[in-house]
């Protein structure tokens, strides 16, 4: 039995009927016709259809569209603004931080939700003072924090120093 | 997946009396584990009931200086809690050294004590597992059983616990607080986890639709002296291979107390209790650390391929206690 | 002989065309055209190895609402050419390995199809199965070439006289295990079948390749066969047809007009879409007193699946890569239980390389010789494999300055060099080969558009290779154009024919077809062109292709890092240099390269596929069980090429790259394991348990 429910999917409100089986992920491709997000393993082992789901990075996967009816979702779409691209889209072309492109869209979304992370001080695997209210992001920081995306075609030596750039501009405004 | 009715409560009674009327239901948090499972026809309830916003959100301190961390705290919250962090780091290493950051945004605190094991015969519903299918044998047992137990296990299975929070909580003396059809009750970490003797279907001690409200952390003097190391085959993002929490307390060269969980060795987070007791009033140098492990190894059972684990863990154990001796 | 145009494009760092597209989510993979009305398909897969289906129950899938339809070999539709066995679909009860598709649900809903699949009762009869590959069997074969069509075996000189005279000895057996590809999008084929014309959008390296395929099992006219394919989510020799394309458009063939979706699962990319089989192969080296190799031998034992034959080229390279007096190779196969093994990313270099460049390792070590002085001296002439003198080769020159940018010199030869705390810290070499290969039969159409603007059109594929933009700048100095004014059109059958992309062979093949096509465009219409007016032309056989050995070669330096406790393993920077001529776009280049030795760290630290016997599939079959590198295992990349300047391989000077960053990177790792903890690890991959004192 099908059941309604609303998502905020890129800034506007979706109302569609799901399967309780349905996943967030399979909601927004397959009932929205949204393709950013992308099932590379569906188990939530690749990232490769990282959303943010209530401003936070998650694997859309795994979550059940029903269990997450009301919530507000960005996708690598939405990031880009009137046209325009976001400037982690923009530092991902300029450092060719993809090849195949099929985890690019996740990797762009969790690395804006990463950074939300490390500007609020939380801590990662290789964070040396645990305690310590702020944490330095390293290339070191950048790599742990974005190991929950794969990339087969290993990219991430570009990914790295995209995602640094795009955080040094913005601190630096 | 097999069709299943999605249900939401009032409150915790609420989802605690719809789930005791279906037996054939699960509790619904982040969904991290259980949607896993569900893919793959490994758990296929009939029912869900959503309780990700009922229990609490929060982590309180205690009256007694210990911390209260509600069921429903995800593992990243947790994890950066300045509470924790200062108080008792070798949780918040734990969580951030298990899974990836979106799975820890999502996963909960009582999801993430509940998680199933990663044992591949289990995973796989063409290959026979005691655990998933109880009488039709362990595949692991005289198979690919690489990351499998060198304690405590038997004969019906040879599964270890994934979790990395939970070996943590397991040192750290953690009390799990539930509420089920029966009432309200405490259980120590310790007590939740089962071995898998000749019921190895069972993962934990808990009742049909007893829900986990949260767990407390006592004040222990020592737990801002601890550390979780974490071993794996590539640097992020996979499974312990051995994982080690401990927390020490040495003064003049002497160990006051420890506390020592291991992890990937067995069916649940395992409390090192023997080395534990070799440690009290020993002195403080590699030597002791060595042999503490050494006793708590030695009635390690070592399968076709995870001898290795075997000085792995002793190693690990020996560093680890080294570690939070010098101060590294 | 080559043309040389002014180059305006090749050589520049153009950023990514599609880069806009793949950075919104916004280019349309396989599964993500707009679709109406369509069907999803789940496959029913066997779980014995070996054996017959007596019986299939699906009535409870059929009850299901929202089920159009259960597919088994007894109502698919009948294909004309079962001819190859891995492609004959649903036809006959037979099992041939474990995981092979026996029925398939057909429904309105994903999660419908996936649930009907599941209550689909199949009883198989089950046959003792096969499936261990052991050096010792007693039914070892020689099979007629190894993949594509390199001879089985070789001799030159006497090689057991040379062995048993030689100073110094070298008797060993390196392993690899099973690998496979994990493109992050897994086979996926969307089919419609309207009235005897058939559409589909796949992921594949090869539309044209695909359709004469599908065309000739299903016993059709290729004209009446559309393969779209634009955007691939990675394939690395796992996308040509399997399978799975068969099985999507049987489904289609019942579905009235509707598309039918198949994306494979994960766990489903592991049984029946290609891997590299594991192989076991011994290497024997002697060298007299001042280094210079005597005898070589390389003995190669693959498997292959007793349905379909593959051998994987694992010797081919020690035919080329060092002077030596005596040389033997060989290749003998196991044909088990199993799914067809194919083409995986560097196939026969990858783990050959890997034992060879290991085994040069020891042999260095044995004479007392820097591993890269030993390289050196041992540098041949000509190619022994052809006897022709190579196009360039310019090994010496990679080893050289890679071992300056690494920072080799005064190198302490260890073992046990090196601590770091904890860490013990160790370096190591190899050398890397990949041949120049050009295949026939592309086509480049060029059309003038108006205000300077050129429409090229030609069936290639970019499957993350970059040739989105590298055919377009190869275009533009081949027309004396803007890279701006070149609008290019790739991946459609309705598309002028185009060879395969693999065996690193895309840009000579479709590059050598563009060029041609723009001389033929300036020939007939000048540099004053008409809107519309258009020239065709197919690559051109190499004129130099008897004369000269044509191939690509690097080195790679990697540094190690293992624990002393744990057996931990990072690798923290590796520097690789290469010869590969003309680099057409240096940023992208840069990134295959990368690609290419991130693929190595994971073949030597982490990848592998565990079947176990009495099962017959494999066992770790996900993300989370089956490791590629995260990451956090990525270090630091010192990447550089030679100027190379080779006028014989094609009209841009350039060599393939896509696959030649592999080669030689597990064996620089395994090298660098060596010195830093004095463990020789020659059975990948280097996990923790084999290094724990």
């Amino acid at each position: 039995m099908d059941v309604d429910i609303t998502l905020k999917v890129d800034g506007i409100q979706q109302r569609i009927a799901v399967d309780p089986r349905t996943t967030l992920l399979d909601a927004l491709r397959e009932r929205l016709g949204i393709y950013g997000p992308k099932k590379g393993c569906d188990h939530g082992q690749c990232g490769a259809c990282t959303v943010l789901l209530d401003g936070r990075r998650a694997n859309s996967c795994l979550a059940l569209a029903v269990a997450h009816d009301g919530a507000e979702v960005i996708t690598a779409e939405g990031l880009a603004a009137d046209g325009k691209l976001h400037p982690m889209q923009r530092s991902f072309i300029e450092h060719d931080a993809f090849q195949c492109g099929y985890c690019t869209p996740g990797q762009i979304v969790s690395a804006v939700g990463m950074l939300a992370e490390a500007e609020a001080g939380w801590p990662s695997h290789v964070t040396r003072d645990i305690s310590a209210a702020k944490v330095p992001l390293t290339d070191e920081e950048i790599r742990e924090r974005m190991s929950g995306n794969l990339c087969r075609c290993g990219a991430y030596a570009n990914i790295v120093p995209a995602i640094r750039e795009t955080a040094e501009t913005a601190r630096s405004r | 997946m097999k069709p299943f009715r999605y249900e939401r409560a009032e409150d915790v009674s609420g989802a605690v009396a719809t789930l005791a009327g279906e037996r054939t239901g699960e509790y619904l948090a982040g969904g991290t584990n259980l949607v896993d499972l569900m893919k793959l026809d490994i758990m296929q309830p009939d029912v869900l009931v959503d309780v990700r916003c009922l229990t609490s959100g929060e982590i309180e301190d205690l009256p007694d200086g210990g911390l209260r961390i509600g069921a429903a705290v995800t593992n990243s919250e947790v994890a950066a809690d300045a509470r924790v962090r200062s108080r008792y780091p070798v949780l918040s290493q734990a969580l951030l050294s298990g899974a990836s950051g979106q799975l820890r945004n999502l996963a909960t605190t009582g999801g993430n004590l509940l998680q199933r094991t990663r044992c591949p015969y289990f995973y796989d519903t063409t290959t026979p597992c005691n655990k998933r299918e109880p009488g039709t044998g362990c595949s692991a047992l005289e198979g690919c059983n690489s990351g499998h137990a060198i304690l405590g296990a038997s004969r019906h299975c040879v599964a270890t616990h994934p979790s990395d929070m939970a070996v943590a909580m397991t040192a750290l003396d953690a009390v799990v607080r539930t509420q089920g059809p029966a009432g309200e009750r405490e259980t120590p970490i310790t007590a939740l986890y089962r071995l898998p003797g000749q019921e190895p279907e069972r993962d934990t001690t808990l009742e049909h639709a007893e829900l986990i409200t949260a767990v407390d952390l006592p004040a222990l003097e020592l737990s801002s002296n601890s550390r979780y190391r974490k071993v794996r085959e590539r640097a992020s993002y996979a499974f312990a291979l051995v994982s080690v929490a401990a927390a020490l307390q040495v003064r003049d060269g002497v160990v006051l107390d420890a506390r020592i969980a291991l992890g990937g060795v067995a069916h649940r987070p395992w409390r090192a209790r023997k080395a534990e007791d070799v440690l009290r009033g020993a002195p403080a140098i590699e030597q002791s650390f060595r042999a503490a492990a050494e006793a708590e190894l030695a009635d390690a059972v070592p399968l076709r391929d995870n001898a290795y684990k075997v000085p792995l863990a002793a190693n690990v154990m020996t560093r680890t206690l080294l570690d939070l001796t010098e101060g590294r | 002989m080559t043309t040389t145009t002014e180059r305006r494009a090749i050589g520049a760092s153009v950023d990514r065309r599609d880069g806009p597209q793949k950075v919104t989510g916004t280019a349309p993979y396989a599964y993500e055209h707009r679709f109406d009305n369509p069907l999803y398909l789940f496959p029913v897969q066997s779980d014995v190895a070996r054996g017959r289906v007596m019986r299939i129950d699906a009535s409870a899938a059929e009850a299901l609402p929202g089920v159009v339809a259960v597919l088994t070999h007894e109502s698919a539709p009948r294909l004309a050419d079962t001819s190859d066995s891995e492609l004959a679909v649903l036809q006959a009860g037979d099992v041939a390995f474990r995981g092979q598709y026996v029925a398939a649900a057909i429904a309105e809903t994903l999660e419908t199809a996936r649930y009907a699949a599941s209550l689909v009762r199949v009883s198989c009869h089950q046959e003792h199965h096969d499936v261990e590959l052991r050096a010792d069997r007693d039914d070892l074969y020689k099979p007629d070439t190894v993949s594509p069509d390199y001879p089985t075996d070789t001799q030159e000189g006497d090689f057991d006289r040379a062995f048993s005279a030689a100073a110094v000895k070298l008797d060993e057996t390196y392993t690899t295990p099973m690998e496979h590809h994990n493109p992050m999008e897994p086979h996926t084929t969307v089919a419609l079948w309207e009235a005897g014309d058939l559409t589909v959008y796949e992921s594949t390296q090869g539309a044209h390749w695909d359709r004469a395929t599908l065309a000739q099992v299903f016993g059709l006219d290729q004209d009446r066969v559309r393969i779209i394919a634009p955007y691939v989510g990675g394939a690395f020799g796992s996308k040509t047809v399997h399978a799975n394309t068969v099985l999507a458009v049987l489904a289609a063939q019942t579905a009235e007009g509707r598309p039918v979706k198949f994306a494979l699962t994960r766990q489903q990319m592991f049984s029946g879409v290609g891997y590299r089989t594991p192989t076991i192969q011994r290497i024997r080296l002697a060298a007299d007193g001042d280094g210079h190799l005597m005898a070589t031998c390389h003995d190669v034992v693959d498997q292959t699946a007793k349905i379909k034959e593959f051998a994987e080229p694992a010797a081919v390279p020690t035919r080329t890569m060092y002077a030596t007096q005596s040389r033997r190779t060989t290749h003998r196969l196991a044909a088990l239980d199993v799914p067809a093994p194919s083409w995986m990313r560097a196939p026969g270099e990858a783990p050959g390389m890997f034992a060879l460049e290991s085994a040069m390792d020891e042999m260095a070590i044995k004479c007392g010789l820097d591993p890269v002085e030993f390289r050196i001296r041992n540098e041949p002439e000509v190619d022994a494999e052809t006897g022709l003198p190579y196009s360039s080769r310019n090994l010496i020159a990679c080893l050289r300055e890679g071992a300056r940018r690494f920072g080799w010199a005064d190198r302490d030869p260890g073992p046990h060099a090196r601590h770091d705390g904890r860490w013990q810290v160790g370096t190591g070499v190899a050398s890397s080969t990949f041949p120049v290969v050009r295949f026939a039969g592309s086509v480049a159409r060029i059309s003038y558009l108006g205000n300077g603007r050129f429409l090229v059109a030609i069936d290639a594929a970019d499957i993350g290779t970059g040739a989105w933009t590298a055919l377009a700048q190869i275009a533009a100095d081949a027309l004396g154009a803007d890279v701006d004014d070149i609008d290019l059109r790739i991946g459609d059958t309705r598309l002028p024919a185009a060879s395969i992309a693999g065996g690193s062979s895309g840009i000579t093949s479709w590059g050598s077809a563009i060029f041609e096509a723009a001389r033929a465009f300036r020939e007939r219409h000048g540099y004053s062109p008409s809107d519309g007016d258009q020239a065709e032309a197919s690559t051109p056989e190499n004129p130099d292709a008897g004369n000269y050995a044509m191939r690509a070669f690097g080195a790679c330096f990697a540094e190690a890092r293992v624990d002393a406790d744990t057996g931990e393993v990072r690798i923290p920077r590796m520097t690789g240099v290469f010869a590969a001529g003309r680099i057409i776009n240096p940023k992208t280049a840069r990134s295959q390269f990368i690609g290419g030795m991130t693929w190595g760290l994971g073949m030597a630290l982490h990848e592998e596929s565990l079947v176990d016997p009495r099962f017959g599939h494999v066992l770790n079959h996900d993300f989370a069980s089956y490791h590629i590198p995260a990451n956090a295992d990525s270090g630091q990349f010192d990447i550089a090429w030679i100027d190379e300047e080779d006028p014989y391989v094609n009209p841009m000077g350039s060599k393939g790259i896509g696959e030649i960053g592999i080669v030689g990177t597990a064996a620089a790792i395994a090298n660098a394991v060596y010195h830093a903890t004095g463990i020789r690890v020659r059975s990948l991959p280097i996990t923790p348990a084999k290094l724990l004192g």
